[in-house]
Order: C-alpha cells, then structure tokens, then sequence
C-alpha cells in the first residue's frame, strides 16, 4: 500500500469546496476540519470575496434566465423596433429621444441604426460572452494540466520538447494572428456562397483562445509537479510500487488542485475580456447574435453622436470584470493565506 | 555572459523561424490566389500568370518559403518588379511598395506610443506601488489597491473612446490625437500622443502597483534590509538602494513583456485613438488580404517578444547579483 500524501490524509476535495463557495452555497459543518472546511471558513469571512461573489453568480443567474428576462420584459434582442416604428429613429438613425432613447418603453435605449433594444441586446449578451469564456477556460485548463503533468512527470525529452513548443506559443503575436487567421479558417471551411454558420465562429474562438491559452498554465503547473516530484510521499509511493496512473491522480493532482483553481478563476476574466476585444475588431460572434464585444464595435463606430449605447457595455463589462478578478483574489487569500498581496 | 546570450540568441532565432513557417504555410495554403490581388481587378489571364511567375507563386510553397526567408538577409530580384534589397520582406500586394520601407515608414508612431506610454505607466505604477507598501492598510494603500483594481479591469476601447468623447469632443480640452515626429517638433509630438500615452497607462499601471507593492512588502522584511537599518542607515537610503532594487526583478519581467507587445502594434490602441502604426499596418494587412505585409508584421511582433525575453533574462544578473545565467 502506498504511504498517504499529505493532500489524501487530510481527505479533501478543494474543489467541492471552491465549488460551493463561488455558487454561495455552503455545506453544513462536518466534523473535523478537512482543508476545504477551513478554506471556506476563510473565504465566508471575507466581506469583499462574499460581495464579488454576489455579484458574480447575479451575471450568471441573469444570462441563464435570459429568456424568462426577455419574456417578461416583453422584447427580444433581434427584433429592428426602430425600424419597425418611424417614431422611434430619426432620419440619420438615431435615437430621438435624449440618451440613446431611453424610455420606460426601452430601459437601456435602442441601439442607433437596426433600432434593436439594448436591455435585451446586454441581457443575451451575457450569455454569449460567459459561455464562450468558459468553455475555453475548461478546455484550456484541462489541456494545461494534462501537458504540465506530463512535461513534469515524464521529464528528459518529452519534457524538453514540450518546453520549446511552449516557448513558441507564448511567442506568438495571438491577437494578430487570430484576426488573421480566422478569415482564413473561414475560406477553408465554408463555401464562398455561404454564410459563416454561428456554431463554427462560436467554435473557431474557443479552438483559437485555447490554443493561445494552455502554454502558461502548462509551464506553471510542470514547474510545481517538478518540485513536487521529488517529494517524500512521491518517492515512498514510488517504492511501494503504486503505478504511475495511481501517482498522479492520487498522489501529484490533489496537490495541484490550489494553483489550478487559482489559475482558472483569473482565466475567466481575461478570456472574456479577450473574446470582447476580438469582437471589438470585427472577428468575435457574428450577427444576429447578442454579443457584448459587437456591441463595443458598434458603439464606437457611433460614439460621437450616441454614447449611451457604449456605456451600457462598457459599464457591464467593467463590474464583471472587477467582480471576478476580486472573487480571484479572494480565492487565492482563503486557500493560501500565506500569500500576502 | 557571452555563451549566455549566444545560446538565447540561437533559441531565440529558431523560435523565429517556426513561427514564420507557421504563418506561412497557413496564410498560403489558402485558396485566395494571391496573384489575383496582386494584379488588380481587371486581370487577362496571361497578365495573372505573368503575375504568378513575378511573385515566385509558381513555385512549390517549400522552396517559396526558402526565397522568402533568404530575401530578408540576401535581398531578391522580382522579374517586373525589380530589385528589393535586403531586408527583403516583398512588395506589398496592393501597392507594390517594399514591404520592409512601409515598416520602417510606421515604425516611429508606434514606438513613440510605446516609449511615452511605458515611461509613465513604469514612473506611477512602480511609484504608486512602494507608497501603498510604506503605507501599508492606511488609506493610501487602500486608495492604490481600488485604483489598480480599476485600473487593471477597463478595457481600452470604452476609456479610449470616453476619453475621446468627453475630452476631445464635448470639453475640447485636447485636440485629436496625430502623430508628429519628434524631429520635427518635439512639443507638438508630446502633445499630439499625450491623450493615448495617458489611457495606455492607465490600462498598464495597474499591474506595476500590484507587483511593486507585493514585493517591496515582501523586501522590507529581508534580513539585509533589516540589517541595514539596524546599521543606522536613512530609510530613505534603505529603501532607494536595497529594498528598491529587489523589486525590479520582478518589475523588468513584466515591463519586458508589456513593451514587446506594444512595439509589434498596440492594436487596439491604435484603432480606438486611428494612429497610423504598426498594429493598423497589420489590420489593414489582414482587410486586403496583403499577405507579405501580414507576414511581415507577425515576424515583426513575434521578434519584439522573443528580443525583449532575452533582454529582460540578461538583464536579472544586472539587476541581481545572486542571479546565475546558467
């Protein structure tokens, strides 16, 4: 049998817990005080984590209720009502009424030129952005830690190969050559006569984030494992015979659970802001599509005559933004209070 | 030392040279016919071959590749378009001008962007953050932390454009941001960039104050610093000379990374503010589907980033005598 790790003799699940602690559901005490029992403790101490927390889950609530929003709201994000309704636009295209034709009818305005309403555009907005973020962050968080493992592990030539490709990666200009590329891609997977289908730009932006996005993580997680591998519990796992397989997700993962989640919680953030920024230079989602980058091309493109229709977005993105990366830090304060920031 | 930067300079090349044949082959390997673009909208069909032999796109893409690469350090002859010394990079498909005399045309807007905006964004985050570490929880600190978080958090494109709105069109304060060069009038080009070397800090700042503050807090607890004041030296020596120095480590490996991208085209920058840089070179490259220009300013970029790494690597042993370049 192999000697417990120090990770498996406090019997923890980090996860569960960080889990429960950015859903703001807390599990009843048990007996004893696992790591996980003591992070949360930490974290519900915090009034800024607890707050940004709030905050956090309310984006998430009100990109799932969207259509329930939408519904009760009585309007969608693709119907022209500005178009539909000449009382609305005026001949150039924009909104009559005074900052960006905000209305009881209209909460946040319509946007100028489609006359498309913003509340519904910002709440399905959500949406877009959350989901597209967050499936690059799992795909590039478990591409990360699958090569990091495997570089740190494995070492000798894998790991030195793996190093180099790495070293390549984060070389590359990314923002440059997704806006390069993606008109590429495109020419080589649709026909000339067809439209972009929106599940393969969707598609293409995650492939492309996570490309660009795995290499820190590996590199981080590679360095840690290297360390880790020289460890007491390794080498006795090692001796007693445990396979590799049983090392490291028994012995080496429950170990690199705190970087991971550290990682992936500042992750999310900056991919959202990323897709946004991609959008803002015309290769994010395309139209018809609610999408909170689009909607920061279009307001700029019209800011000098109706700035509200930036402001919406912009505002938005800030508060998640700061929310998130506060959330992040606050994570990383219950998990390791050692960290002094 | 020397072996030291000779191996990275070596690394450093190599990483170059995939990433060039990755661009490449990727860009063109693409159906789009290049020679099409080159030729122009009306185009008989002896005139696109002529274009095709003229550009080498008649020859297999590996040896294309080859001709590309020696170009930049031997220099080429196109038939039709003439002789492109080296550093040839090609003509560029649009307007047939050399592709390496239009970077160099674009360059100074955009190291000029970089060298204002990366003084102040190193001047007041590294500031800011040694006066929130002296200050540690007093309301210094605390006001440091909100702005950073802020700082950290915006996006250039919303404070670029509000900027723009508010202080440019309603208020006037400022004039729309245009590029002087320096050589012509050193005022006029402090003032034209003024406004986006200001936002570009803001966006930037934010991570020095951050880093700065953590490290000083972890150096003035350093045994030599201890020591140090227990000699009796003035803080303000002990502070400048020892702890100071400790943080720049960390400081120059960000700072390295932040002026490398800037330099290979502050992108969003200049499109929010429409100077006329590297970052917009690229974007219009990829609009016309200018291939060499594209090329050019991927290498360009990727180079920015792989010189500042080594830069920033040599530069740990200056600023850190325990550092070994090994």
């Amino acid at each position: 049998m192999a000697l417990p790790s120090p990770a498996t003799t406090e019997g923890s699940d980090p996860v569960a817990a960080a889990q429960a602690a950015t859903a703001g559901t807390g599990e009843p005490a048990l007996v004893g005080r696992s790591p996980a029992q003591l992070m949360w403790r930490r974290f519900r101490r915090d009034r800024t984590g607890v707050i940004s927390a709030v905050i956090v889950l309310f984006f998430v609530l009100v990109a799932l209720a969207a259509p329930l929003i939408s519904a009760v709201y009585g309007k969608d994000p693709y119907t022209t009502y500005g178009l539909d309704d000449p009382g609305l636009l005026n001949a150039y295209g924009f909104p009559i009424l005074p900052n960006g034709g905000i209305s009881s009818e209209f909460w946040f305005g319509i946007e100028p030129g489609l006359g498309r309403d913003v509340f519904t555009q910002l709440v399905y907005g959500i949406r877009t952005s959350l989901l597209i973020a967050l499936a690059a962050t799992a795909v590039t968080t478990v591409i990360g830690i699958v090569v990091g493992i495997v570089a740190g592990y494995t070492g000798g030539r894998t790991d030195y190969f793996i190093g180099r490709a790495i070293d390549v990666l984060l070389s590359f200009p990314s923002t440059l050559f997704i806006i390069a590329f993606m008109p590429v891609l495109e020419n080589l997977l649709v026909k000339p006569d067809e439209e972009t289908p929106v599940w393969l730009r969707a598609a293409a932006l995650i492939t492309f984030l996570t490309v660009f996005g795995w290499a820190g993580l590996a590199r981080l997680l590679r360095g840690n494992v290297l360390s880790l591998r020289e460890r007491e519990f390794v080498e006795a796992a090692r001796v007693t015979g445990a396979s590799p397989a049983r090392i490291i997700f028994k012995e080496l993962l429950p170990n690199l659970w705190t970087p991971i989640l550290i990682q992936s919680t500042l992750l999310l953030p900056a991919l959202v802001t990323s897709e946004a920024a991609l959008s803002f230079l015309g290769v994010g989602m395309i139209e018809p599509v609610p999408d909170w980058g689009r909607m920061f091309l279009r307001g700029t493109e019209v800011y000098q005559s109706d700035i509200t229709y930036l402001m919406f977005p912009g505002v938005a993105l800030l508060v998640f933004v700061v929310a998130f990366n506060l959330l992040g830090d606050s994570v990383r304060d219950a998990f390791d209070p050692r960290i002094r920031r | 030392m020397l072996r030291f930067l000779t191996r990275r300079t070596l690394g450093a090349a190599v990483i170059l040279v995939i990433i060039a044949a990755v661009t490449f082959f990727l860009f063109f390997a693409v159906p789009a016919d290049p020679a099409r673009l080159a030729c122009g909208k009306v185009c008989p069909p002896e005139t696109l071959a002529q274009a095709r032999h003229n550009l080498g796109l008649d020859q297999p893409l590996f040896v294309q590749f080859v001709t590309w690469l020696a170009g930049i350090f031997a220099g080429r002859d196109y038939e039709g378009l003439g002789h492109c010394p080296a550093p040839c990079l090609g003509f560029s498909f649009v307007n047939h001008a050399p592709v390496f005399d239009t970077i160099v045309d674009r360059m100074p807007v955009t190291i000029s962007l970089t060298i204002g905006s990366s003084v102040i964004f190193l001047l007041f985050g590294v500031g800011a953050g040694i006066i929130a570490a002296l200050n540690q929880g007093r309301p210094l600190d605390k006001i440091a932390s909100v702005a950073s978080l802020i700082g950290a958090s915006v996006q250039i494109y919303f404070v670029g454009t509000l900027a723009m709105y508010f202080l440019v069109y309603q208020w006037n304060v400022i004039e729309r941001p245009r590029y002087v060069p320096f050589t012509d009038n050193p005022l006029q080009w402090a003032y034209g960039l003024l406004l986006p070397w200001v936002v570009l800090a803001i966006i930037f700042t934010a991570n020095y104050t951050r880093m700065a503050r953590s490290t000083m807090v972890e150096q003035l607890s350093e045994d030599y610093v201890r020591t140090a004041r227990a000699k009796g030296m003035s803080s303000r020596t002990v502070i400048l000379r020892f702890a100071l120095r400790g943080t720049l480590t960390p400081i120059a490996t960000i700072f390295g990374v932040d002026v490398a991208s800037l330099i290979g085209g502050a992108i969003i920058t200049e499109t929010t503010f429409s100077l006329q840089g590297i970052g917009r070179l690229s974007i219009q490259a990829v609009l016309n589907s200018d291939l060499p220009m594209l090329m050019a300013t991927v290498l360009l970029a990727a180079a920015a980033i792989v010189v500042f790494n080594v830069i920033v690597d040599a530069l740990y042993a200056v600023i850190d005598p325990r550092v070994r370049l090994s």
